[in-house]
């Protein structure tokens, strides 16, 4: 058997194991629309385009929230969804047009637990897969069972890229230090969570209570590759009602694609309200690299 | 000009007026960030390599590059003169800027010619040439070890390593990318 039936067999047993852990830590496994009428409007990515000014999702972030409302923490506390996503224009080593996301929400919680259960979600996939408390990836060996590593983006940027992170952002040199100083260095011994992102790129993550300079959003590495994005979310309806607008002026500053406005979800956040939760959202391909030492996701997907 | 999203492996492009080819090229982005291209490019004319990230909005020239096939006709001593393989039409080339590749010119053997603005700035030989030693030390009769070498001359005066067993008026075949003995043809 080739190496990518191998690969792809591997796949398989990864998305088992994550849905078998998500049951066992009892969450509800549920399913929303692949095809919806406003994609969350952000700053740096673009919905493809479907039928009558219909849109695949980027992520099912709007439409799971949307459930949170409805349910108001009775039935639906703890979600979790696996699905195709679709982002245009992104093809490389660690993207493709249509990837598959897992993407999961918990009421009553915030990002610090959506750490600890990704870190549980990994050593138990290394664990029941693998029989392994490591993992090998492109020559690098990483450790799951030490304490993980935890880095803010302020000491990341300090650390990795020598300089102020508020600087950077004003230079807007923020994204293109993270990639080319500070990735390459996260996860390399065991996996790092970097955290506290500035309020500037919240996202849809609620802001600290003690220092609203920064948000309460992470993201996951392993050997340098960017897993995971989660956060405490954003309850506040004038708020999110503001960053949306504020994603749109940017987006049509740029020509990027009109999008109608989330009302569905802002109504939602207004009329039902959000319950205090925190969502998590991780590249399933990536996932499957990191297990199968791949350095190009083409090689654990068949297309 | 080309824009950052057209960049790609084995897309040449113009940076500092020297014609640069991107041998390996990577789409990154931060999930909530934008889009940034990585590349790894070579100078075609001097052969540096370097790394090199792009963003979105940035702006690489286009080089005006030209690959003729011609073949190698003559010298005048300063200058090396080609003739295109389609038009006839001849072309100069300094010896200067030929280096050590004018050791490996055989009359009538089939070259290309890389132009950039017009100027010859690369020229690729045919990989293998045969070449006579006409000068080496006598060879060490049966010692067929090719890791042990002595230096030897081509009729050109051109100084190269061969194996002991190398003789006087053998000849050889030399990789022209390297200048490097290849392996023997024929005995003297």
């Amino acid at each position: 058997m080739n190496d990518k039936y191998q690969n792809l067999l591997i796949r398989s047993k990864v998305i088992k194991a994550v849905r078998d852990f998500f049951h066992q830590e009892n969450f509800i496994e549920i399913e929303t629309p692949v095809m919806i009428s406003a994609p969350a409007p952000e700053e740096y990515i673009e919905a493809v385009t479907a039928h009558d000014n219909k849109f695949l999702r980027t992520s099912p972030e709007l439409q799971m929230k949307e459930l949170l409302c409805a349910d108001q923490g009775k039935n639906f506390r703890n979600i979790f969804q696996i699905g195709s996503c679709f982002r245009a224009h992104e093809h490389g080593r660690k993207h493709r047009e249509e990837f598959t996301m897992l993407e999961w929400y918990q009421v009553g919680a915030d990002y610090f637990t959506l750490m600890k259960v990704i870190q549980k979600m990994v050593q138990h996939i290394a664990k029941n897969l693998f029989d392994k408390t490591t993992i090998q990836y492109q020559g690098q060996v990483i450790d799951l069972t030490n304490d993980w590593d935890f880095i803010s983006v302020v000491d990341a940027f300090e650390k990795y890229a020598n300089c102020d992170v508020f600087d950077a952002l004003k230079n807007n040199d923020f994204d293109y230090l993270m990639i080319d100083k500070i990735e390459p260095k996260l996860g390399s011994y065991t996996p790092s969570f970097l955290y506290d992102y500035p309020a500037s790129c919240a996202s849809l993550s609620r802001l600290k209570k003690n220092d609203k300079r920064f948000a309460e959003r992470f993201e996951l590495y392993i050997a340098g590759v960017e897993l995971a994005n989660g956060f405490s979310e954003l309850t506040d309806y004038e708020e999110q009602r503001k960053r949306f607008a504020k994603a749109m002026k940017f987006r049509e500053s740029k020509s990027m694609n009109r999008y109608p406005e989330a009302t569905k979800f802002l109504n939602a956040l207004r009329d039902l309200t959000l319950p205090e939760s925190a969502g998590c959202a991780l590249g399933l391909d990536r996932l499957i690299m990191i297990f199968t030492d791949q350095n190009d996701i083409i090689n654990v997907i068949h297309q | 000009m080309f824009g950052a999203s057209d960049l790609r492996k084995g897309l040449k492009v113009e940076i500092d007026g020297d014609p640069w080819v991107i041998t390996d090229f990577d789409f990154c982005k931060p999930g909530k960030g934008t889009a940034l291209y990585r590349c790894k490019m070579k100078n075609m004319i001097t052969g540096n390599t370097m790394d090199r990230t792009y963003r979105p909005g940035d702006k690489l020239g286009k080089p005006d590059l030209l690959e003729r096939e011609v073949y190698y006709s003559y010298t005048d001593g300063e200058f090396y003169v080609f003739s295109d393989a389609e038009t006839y039409e001849e072309y100069r080339v300094s010896a200067e800027s030929l280096g050590d590749k004018v050791y490996f010119l055989l009359e009538d053997s089939q070259c290309s010619i890389l132009f950039f603005n017009d100027q010859p700035v690369d020229i690729t030989l045919p990989t293998f040439i045969e070449k006579e030693i006409t000068e080496t030390e006598p060879g060490a009769r049966g010692d067929t070890a090719t890791n042990v070498t002595k230096p030897a001359k081509l009729d050109n005066g051109y100084e190269i390593h061969v194996p002991l067993f190398i003789n006087q008026g053998d000849v050889v075949k030399i990789d022209t990318r390297t200048g490097e003995y290849s392996e023997r043809v024929s005995k003297a």
